[in-house]
């Protein structure tokens, strides 16, 4: 097993001073121009952990003909789902892409499919739209526009395979409140690289919940700034990878304004030899943004040998006028005292493993706030923990071998 | 009194060593002890004595090694059996600092843990029923249910928390380390009557590691054990332990 954190701190001895990256993560390019971005060669600061070999396909600059198969409710009044053309879709972007694979995907989606909820429009229902991939090469563009005072929320769940890069705008007016949940259900097979970002107007209110337990490589990048006073963001992450997945989550908050708050909470099993997982967690409070109250916490369960978790939280402080900022980070192994203790019960090993992982993960799911999105993962973790099972077996069997 | 089986758990010349940065360390240097059903042998000494250290190779604590020496229930061998298997077998070992297993309901645990016991779920009504009326005994709110198991409970809530455990997983032989430390009278009344129901309904055998004679006048033990150094020093009966909150244990160090 390897173990690799970065951020020499533990969920219990939270550090609330953070390590200082080489460069501000301000100064990095933005640009709907591809050539702004060279081929990343995996030594750059935000590729240095990716998955770069498996994510190639997706840095390169040629037209692509494949899309996903989307499944869309029924859209309740004040809610529209329309295709927007390129040059429209730009415009309407929150900002430019911050890497290579983002604006790729803009230059070669063809234009960018709009979910708009009218200003004042309360839905009530969560909107849950499928995105099924069919083995094709996709470039995708999306565009979340929540309307002033407006409240919704949006399921986005991905399943089959494909090789997929999308950037996804959120842009929240004044006082609207939106709960985003991306759901990577892919197969073993899919690479997924996106870029999901987040403007957020004064007072409003984001929820955004990614969950990644399918396919061969997903790497997300989401980042949220706020651009007007009283705003509210809570990010929160599951993921769970087996051997052979690379699941990647880069996070940014930027905080530009004054009085806003920000939570990111993130938490990740690993599960099988070659099993990896990679966690960056930026945020930025720059001198104007007095009052911030910020946090961030990336915990990582290592289930078995060979399976390997980064972790690095980074917090850039630029004014001490704030009301808190701190950040932890954790990754070990199954603790013994606790699987001691469920056992001197007379709880079975595995069924104390399992009673753990469920542990760890059962405040993330509730946090998720959709009831039918939640039990499907409870679903999801059992399955995955039953692959553990066969991981373990096979590891004492090689250890019993040799 | 119940005529309940009779059970007896057996140590005999325990030697176990802990990994330490420095090396090996040996701290039990042979400790021989048995326990019957129905009686209760308290067993006080120093800090660092090696008390935790016996209840929890008793337990089978993966930390501690047995270099030498048995352990038996009712002439099995315990040594031989895993941590779930000991507790399958009939011990029970009542922490001195219990694990906070966060986002596992303390419902959900007990549920678990009865259902490992008995190889099947307890019928669900009398379960309920029997869940709620130990709470009651032991005065915690039913709110605990919903609660992760010992996540945020106080030091006297968690020791309540283990004598629920011992009172519905039922156990032929308790271990209890300390359990009355940091308890006040109340709760030391309180935790006592869950005991001593215990060995009035079941007839359990009790080794009851304490510092203090204050949990005697409430629970009152048929042996006293003295331990000292990894090994047990002397043994008597409930006047020993007047003697020893008297003089202390001075008179078993220097001749250690
Ligand atoms: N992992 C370990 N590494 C080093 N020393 C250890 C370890 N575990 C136990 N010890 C030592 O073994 C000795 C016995 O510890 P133990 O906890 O059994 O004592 P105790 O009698 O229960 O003490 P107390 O009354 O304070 O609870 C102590 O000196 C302790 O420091
Ligand atoms: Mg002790």
């Amino acid at each position: 097993m390897t173990v690799t954190d970065h951020s020499q701190a533990t969920a219990d001895k939270a550090h609330s001073h953070g390590i200082i990256p080489d460069a501000s993560r301000a100064d990095r390019p933005t640009s709907f121009d591809v050539d702004a971005f060279p081929v990343p060669s995996g030594r750059e600061e935000n590729w240095r952990f990716s998955a770069v070999r498996d994510l190639k396909p997706l840095f390169a600059d040629e037209p692509v003909d494949g899309h996903l198969e989307w499944t869309v409710p029924d859209l309740p009044a004040g809610v529209t789902l329309a295709q927007v053309p390129a040059d429209d879709a730009r415009a309407r972007t929150v900002r430019a892409p911050g890497d290579r694979a983002s604006a790729l995907a803009v230059k070669h989606s063809g234009g960018a499919m709009a979910l708009t909820v009218a200003a004042n429009t309360v839905v009530d229902e969560p909107i849950t739209i499928d995105l099924r991939g069919t083995g094709a090469d996709v470039r995708g563009h999306l565009l979340v526009e929540i309307g002033r005072s407006a409240e919704a929320t949006v399921v986005i769940r991905r399943t089959g395979t494909a090789t997929y890069s999308e950037y996804v705008s959120v842009d929240l007016a004044d006082n609207a409140g939106l709960n985003l949940v991306l759901l990577q259900q892919w197969e073993d097979d899919a690479v997924h690289a996106g870029e999901v970002v987040a403007r957020l107007g004064r007072d409003s209110r984001l929820r955004g919940s990614v969950v990644t337990l399918g396919g061969k490589v997903v790497r997300l990048n989401t980042s949220a700034a706020f651009a007007g006073e009283g705003a509210s963001v809570d990010l929160f992450g599951l993921y769970f990878a087996d051997a052979g997945q690379h699941q990647e989550h880069q996070l940014f908050v930027d905080h530009a304004v004054p009085k806003c708050t920000s939570r990111v909470t993130y938490k990740g099993a690993l599960a099988g030899a070659t099993a990896r997982t990679v966690w960056i967690g930026d945020v930025l409070i720059r001198a104007a943004a007095e009052g911030t109250d910020t946090y961030e916490l990336n915990r990582n369960l290592v289930l078995t040998d060979g399976a390997r978790a980064d972790s690095v939280p980074n917090l850039e402080i630029e004014t001490g006028e704030i009301e808190g900022a701190g950040h932890a980070s954790a990754t070990g192994r199954f603790d013994e005292e606790q699987m001691f203790y469920l056992r001197s019960r007379g709880i079975s090993e595995e069924q104390a493993r399992k009673l753990v992982v469920r542990g760890f993960f059962a405040d993330l799911i509730h946090e998720i706030g959709v009831p039918a999105v939640e039990e499907s993962l409870l679903r999801e973790i059992e399955l995955e923990l039953e692959h553990v099972e066969e991981e373990l077996e096979h590891e004492a069997a090689e250890t019993a071998g040799e | 009194m119940t005529t309940a089986p009779a059970h007896t758990l057996e140590i005999r010349n325990l030697h176990v060593t802990v990994e330490t940065p420095e090396g090996t360390k040996e701290i039990l240097k042979g400790v021989d002890l048995t326990i019957r059903s129905g009686e209760t042998h308290a067993i006080m000494g120093p800090n660092g004595s090696g008390k935790s250290t016996l209840a929890y190779s008793i337990a089978g604590h993966p930390k501690y090694t047995i270099t030498q020496g048995e352990v038996f229930l009712d002439g099995e061998d315990v040594l031989e059996m895993s941590i779930d298997e000991r507790a399958k077998a009939g011990l029970f070992l009542a922490m001195q600092y219990p694990v906070e297993v966060p986002g596992v309901s303390v419902a959900n645990f007990l549920r678990t843990a009865k259902t490992a016991l008995d190889g099947e779920a307890p019928k669900l009504r009398t379960w309920v029923k029997d869940v709620k009326t130990s709470m009651e005994n032991l005065r915690m709110d039913p709110a605990f249910g919903e609660r992760g198991v010992n996540e945020g409970f106080s030091g006297g809530e968690k020791k309540r928390h283990e004598i629920l455990q011992m009172e519905l997983l039922q156990p032929k032989i308790a271990i209890l380390d300390e359990t009355d430390s940091g308890l006040d009278v109340d709760a030391l009344r309180i935790v006592s009557e869950g005991v001593n129901r215990a060995k009035e309904n079941t007839g359990l055998g009790v080794m009851l590691i304490t510092h203090y004679t204050r949990i005697l006048n409430y629970i009152k033990p048929d042996y006293v054990h003295v331990f000292v150094n990894g090994r047990v020093a002397e043994e008597g009966g409930p006047e020993l332990a007047e003697r020893l909150e008297a003089e202390g244990y001075d008179r078993y160090l220097a001749s250690a």
